[in-house]
């Protein structure tokens, strides 16, 4: 494997492993409120005191200094020691009360974004995933019918991809989601969010799959299994589709950064999850406001969570293709 | 030639028809409307109503859009209190502002790079585009923007909101306009010019292996005689032929774009329209958009003819 595409792997796989072990990594829970911590910054763990002598790992609470501008200051008398796997977590403060660990700082509710970064990640891959699931499930039902019936059939199918492909799927996801009630429940939006991706999604897997069946469908192969009395179905299903496992991984591969932004387009302009929900979406919503945006840089880490996870992907698949999709 | 341009333009005007009917359509069907509002007489409510259509049922309210389309009315927005004709061209053309300067960015930017990098596979020149360029692509708007708003928001370097200042001098309107610019294209335009050097730079090497490439450097033709005249035309067919679907590209990325840099352009209108439930305006959007479309992958598919003659059978 080249250098870069193990980066890739590791990347793509650092973001599942940080995600499926949110709840032993995060030291708080993702909607959990410390009180006068708005917009703290990231604490800074230490090892030497003020005194110059060394000590295991501990954090100096964070002392607001100015209200109105949220600046904090290190209370540099007080030595808070880390605790390990202690209270379900892998490290956490000792005095979580008086100096929380706020390893990415706080945002504007005085929430641990570290926290709901790994938490945010569970919601948007598990988003990714389910609607690249359907839309692969969706566009191999259509290509497959349209390459396998072909005639009027396939050219209505196709007509229908080639429309829904033309139209920006930014638009599109935008209105369909625009139709229902602004306001709605997490499950809800993870639903609705995960359908309308799997509609603008499929026609791209419906096309290649619709080449590849067309042509398998001629092979001998094929005309030997329908000589042995295979149904139609049959023939489908375990014959013509398994040829389009290439091209459906590589498009799986496509379409995961493609709904990863998605997503958080959607809850950057209010139309995705509700703001307690912790999304990548809606922690960058936090980023949205300029002026906050100047003076506290660690509202952008999803921004990098989500440029990590895409570069991973691009890196893996870096000679397969052209990254097109994941644009869009 | 003028047939196929004709036929093509015949599809056009029906994409444009089908989309903003359906958007129409779809924003009727919303819950909630734009004439509602809290301490209001019911009898001002019903006027409103009925200055939209509100009060008609959708069929109805459909038949009669059609027919004063015809007739150049485009209804009003009840929003903006303005009728949508005037409002709609005027945000188009600021969208359009914003992706053409991306789109000649990125192409004068992407291409000659992604030559440089796909005719020279081994080196550090190639090596170091290359890397670029992939975390480039990995780049979607949303970050790119947010990324450059955040920087020049920390320096002060250039203006990060809107499209004019409030105080500029006259005669200074389009340094000015030039100054706001810079953040909302490169943002655009920086994944997008990356796609295209990945684009060019697969072309190109394979542009290179070519045996009439190889037969002219045995001839003794210069090295960058043969690059950027020889194989140079032969790759552009790829990248040509993404420029059609690169307008809906642009339209999706400068949507997020325009909201992030409050650029007043189509796709912020269209955001306030679906969340407001203006009906009409929702309509004209999207039909500006289905038209900017259409003519992009009209232009494109003529450009691809020029490129590569084959193709335009």
């Amino acid at each position: 494997m080249r250098r870069s595409k193990r980066v890739g792997v590791a990347l793509v796989a650092l973001t599942i492993a940080g995600s499926a072990a949110a709840p032993l990594l995060a030291p708080h829970a993702p909607d959990e409120r410390l009180p006068g911590r708005l917009h703290a910054p990231p604490t800074v763990v230490h090892l030497v005191d003020a005194s110059g002598a060394w000590h295991a790992p501990f954090i100096h609470p964070w002392r607001l200094v100015d209200q109105l501008e949220q600046r904090f200051e290190e209370d540099r008398s007080r030595v808070v020691p880390l605790v390990w796997l202690a209270r379900g977590s892998l490290v956490r403060s000792s005095d979580d009360r008086a100096a929380p660990l706020l390893i990415l700082g706080a945002d504007s509710y005085g929430r641990d974004v570290f926290s709901r970064l790994l938490y945010g990640a569970r919601i948007s891959l598990a988003l990714a995933l389910l609607s690249v699931t359907a839309a692969l499930a969706a566009g191999s039902a259509i290509g497959g019918a349209a390459g396998y019936v072909g005639g009027g059939i396939d050219d209505g199918l196709m007509r229908a991809t080639d429309f829904v492909m033309v139209l920006p799927a930014m638009y599109v996801a935008l209105a369909l989601r625009a139709v229902l009630p602004l306001a709605l429940g997490t499950p809800a939006v993870f639903l609705l969010l995960a359908s309308i991706f799997a509609v603008v999604g499929a026609p791209f897997v419906a096309r290649g799959v619709r080449a590849i069946v067309r042509s398998e469908r001629d092979r001998d192969y094929a005309a030997a299994a329908r000589a042995l009395g295979a149904s139609d179905l049959r023939l489908l299903v375990r014959h013509l589709l398994p040829a389009t496992r290439g091209f459906l991984a590589v498009e799986a591969t496509l379409l995961v950064p493609a709904f990863i932004v998605a997503e958080a387009t959607l809850s950057f302009v209010g139309l995705g999850f509700p703001d307690q929900a912790a999304t990548w979406g809606t922690m960058l919503e936090d980023a949205s406001n300029i002026p906050a945006l100047a003076d506290f840089p660690w509202l952008l880490s999803p921004a990098v969570a989500m440029f990590a996870v895409v570069l991973g992907v691009n890196l893996v698949l870096q000679d397969r293709a052209s990254g097109v999709e994941s644009i869009r | 030639m003028t047939r196929y341009v004709l036929r093509r333009l015949a599809f056009a005007a029906l994409l444009v028809v089908a989309v903003s009917s359906g958007s129409l359509i779809l924003a009727r069907l919303s819950p909630g409307d734009c004439v509602t509002r809290a301490g209001q007489s019911s009898g001002e409510t019903e006027r409103l109503r009925a200055r939209y259509g509100l009060d008609k049922s959708i069929g109805a309210q459909y038949v009669d859009w059609l027919g004063r389309i015809a007739l150049g009315d485009f209804g009003d927005s009840c929003l903006y209190d303005r009728p949508v004709r005037e409002l709609v061209p005027e945000r188009a053309a600021n969208t359009a502002i914003l992706a053409a300067t991306a789109l000649a960015l990125a192409t004068f930017v992407g291409i000659p790079l992604g030559v440089v990098s796909g005719s020279r596979r081994r080196g550090p020149l190639g090596a170091a585009i290359r890397s670029v360029s992939i975390l480039f692509v990995s780049l979607p708007p949303i970050l790119t923007s947010l990324f450059l708003v955040f920087i020049c928001a920390r320096t002060k370097w250039l203006p990060i909101a809107g499209m004019r200042s409030a105080s500029v001098v006259r005669g200074d309107e389009f340094a000015d306009l030039l100054r706001h610019l810079i953040v909302p294209a490169s943002a655009l335009a920086l994944p997008l010019a990356a796609m295209f050097e990945r684009l060019q730079s697969q072309a190109m090497s394979e542009a290179m292996a070519e045996p009439f490439v190889v037969a002219t450097a045995a001839r003794g033709v210069p090295r960058a005689r043969i690059v950027w005249r020889d194989a140079l035309r032969v790759s552009l067919g790829p990248v040509t032929s993404l420029y059609g679907l690169v307008v809906g590209t642009l339209l999706s990325g400068s949507f997020i774009v325009e909201v992030v840099t409050a650029w007043p352009g189509l796709g912020s209108l269209m955001l306030n329209a679906l969340r407001g439930r203006d009906v009409y305006l929702v309509a004209a959007c999207a039909g500006a958009g289905a038209f900017f479309l259409a003519c992009g992958t009209l232009l494109s598919d003529l450009a691809l003819g020029a490129v590569d003659p084959r193709a335009a059978q």
